[in-house]
């Protein structure tokens, strides 16, 4: 069924979205809504396809959550935004400084919603995101100050919050800086699997923890696929194995295998998209030699194709943050990217040819699809 | 028992709690109730002031009367006036 994807891009200074026209040529931008407010995430419910989710602050005001029960027409504030709980005399005092992720829960539960934080803390939902409760389990975990003790001035990170479909106990969340960790009981514990990740900076670069994933993604048809862009290295892991293999060795040397976001193909598992960007010497973080351009594999990591046709050739300095990547779930994909410069770019042939679908937007935090 | 009341100046980031309104009226005889009873009557507004450690969060300030406070515990007495101020530089 052909259906007009929306794009929901999520910015510094508010949300706004994009709709197409069922070949994905055209595109119209409207909002903002929630001028000024800063905009992490903004999420459909699948299971309920008139249900979103915004994670929100303000430059002065704590974190919060809106709800949509009208595909975003509008928005209401959560009744309790996520929280940690009060710290104990002697404890460290925990207080979320932002909702950077959010994911809806297994498809057999609805209602339920993960949020990811920083500092770096996990909560779930059972009524739509209407209230939160800190999933202990990880919060609380005598190993998380361990696990996150590389963690960056500004905060560490939970992201990346994904339900195996097969088995709503199983869950896997990144936390950058931190690693990737898995459950197997609906979050009450929770193991590090960083086996085979570099970990350039750390001391030691065989520790279990302390790895710096910035996006994790698992393949809907293959849950046992997963991919992984770190700090150090594009990896792609193939469960029972334990093992992350660096895929991005099979990436040009000039170009590297450093960047933030990772997308993959909805119906095929070996498909995937990065937006390489310059991580030597003091961390540019932006498109190498400023000449953006996507990489693709289609042999899960094997090889790497250059999609380049459209986008600027030069002196183009883009930014694509881990959240401002995206495809859609049509018969022959769109992909879609947003830049911290504020231009959303998009392909409607699978990162083909590129065009710019809105510029001159605030700071691009993320950018989704919804029906 | 005498209930304390006071005026609370509203900064414009937080006027969606109060549909609009610049001033409005609490009741407590400190800080935390004053706080508490704006929850009250403004659900989620506090949370955006002050955070689940019950810390005042960083951009945030509070004035009663005309002397700033970082004390929750700080008493109020009937007529004080309460400024929420909202503090951020930059763009």
């Amino acid at each position: 069924m052909l259906t007009m994807p929306t794009l929901w891009i999520s910015t510094r200074k508010g949300v706004f979205h994009l709709s197409s026209d069922t070949k994905r040529k055209t595109w119209k931008l409207s909002g903002p809504q929630m001028l000024g407010h800063i905009i992490h995430h903004v999420v459909q419910d699948l299971r309920d396809p008139k249900t979103l989710l915004m994670a929100a602050k303000t430059g002065h005001l704590g974190p919060t959550i809106y709800r949509s029960t009208n595909r975003g027409k509008t928005w209401k504030e959560a009744k309790q935004p996520p929280a940690f709980r009060k710290a104990n005399e002697g404890e460290e005092s925990r207080a979320v400084q932002r909702v950077i992720w959010l994911t809806p829960g297994h498809a057999k539960e609805k209602g339920t919603w993960y949020a990811g934080t920083s500092p770096a803390g996990l909560f779930q939902s059972k009524d739509a995101g209407e209230t939160w409760v800190p999933v202990a389990g990880f919060n609380d975990h005598p190993m998380r100050s361990k696990w996150v003790q590389f963690g960056t001035p500004d905060g560490e990170f939970l992201h990346s919050i994904m339900t195996d479909p097969r088995d709503a106990n199983h869950l896997y969340i990144g936390i950058s800086i931190g690693g990737v960790f898995e459950s197997l009981d609906g979050g009450n514990s929770w193991l590090p699997l960083n086996q085979g990740v570099a970990m350039d900076y750390a001391p030691d670069s065989t520790a279990e923890f302390g790895h710096d994933p910035h996006c994790v993604v698992m393949h809907p048809l293959k849950p046992d696929r997963l991919y992984q862009q770190n700090h150090c290295g594009l990896y792609r892991i193939d469960r029972p194995s334990n093992m992350w293999e660096r895929i991005g060795k099979s990436m040009p040397k000039k170009i590297g295998d450093i960047g933030f976001p990772v997308v993959l193909h909805p119906h095929d598992a070996d498909t995937a998209w990065v937006f390489p960007m310059d991580g030597t010497r003091v961390w540019p973080r932006t498109a190498v030699n400023g000449k953006p351009a996507v990489y693709r594999t289609q042999n899960a990591g094997k090889s790497w194709q250059r999609l380049d046709k459209g986008l600027p050739a030069s002196q183009a300095w883009l930014t694509v943050l881990r959240q401002a990547m995206c495809a859609d779930t049509q018969l022959r994909p769109g992909v879609y990217f947003g830049t911290t410069s504020g231009e959303v770019w998009g392909s409607n042939n699978e990162g083909e040819a590129w065009k710019c679908i809105a510029q001159r937007l605030p700071e691009i935090y993320a950018v989704t699809v919804a029906d | 028992m005498k209930t304390n009341i006071c005026t609370v100046h509203v900064a414009s980031p937080l006027r969606s709690y109060t549909k609009g309104a610049t001033k409005v009226i609490a009741k407590g005889a400190s800080l935390q109730e004053v706080l508490a009873d704006l929850d009250q009557q403004f659900p989620g507004m506090r949370f955006r002031m002050i955070d689940e450690q019950n810390h005042i969060r960083e951009h945030i300030r509070l004035s009663i009367n005309t002397q700033m406070t970082n004390d929750l515990m700080h008493p109020l007495k009937s007529g004080d006036v309460l400024h929420l101020i909202c503090a951020l530089s930059g763009g």
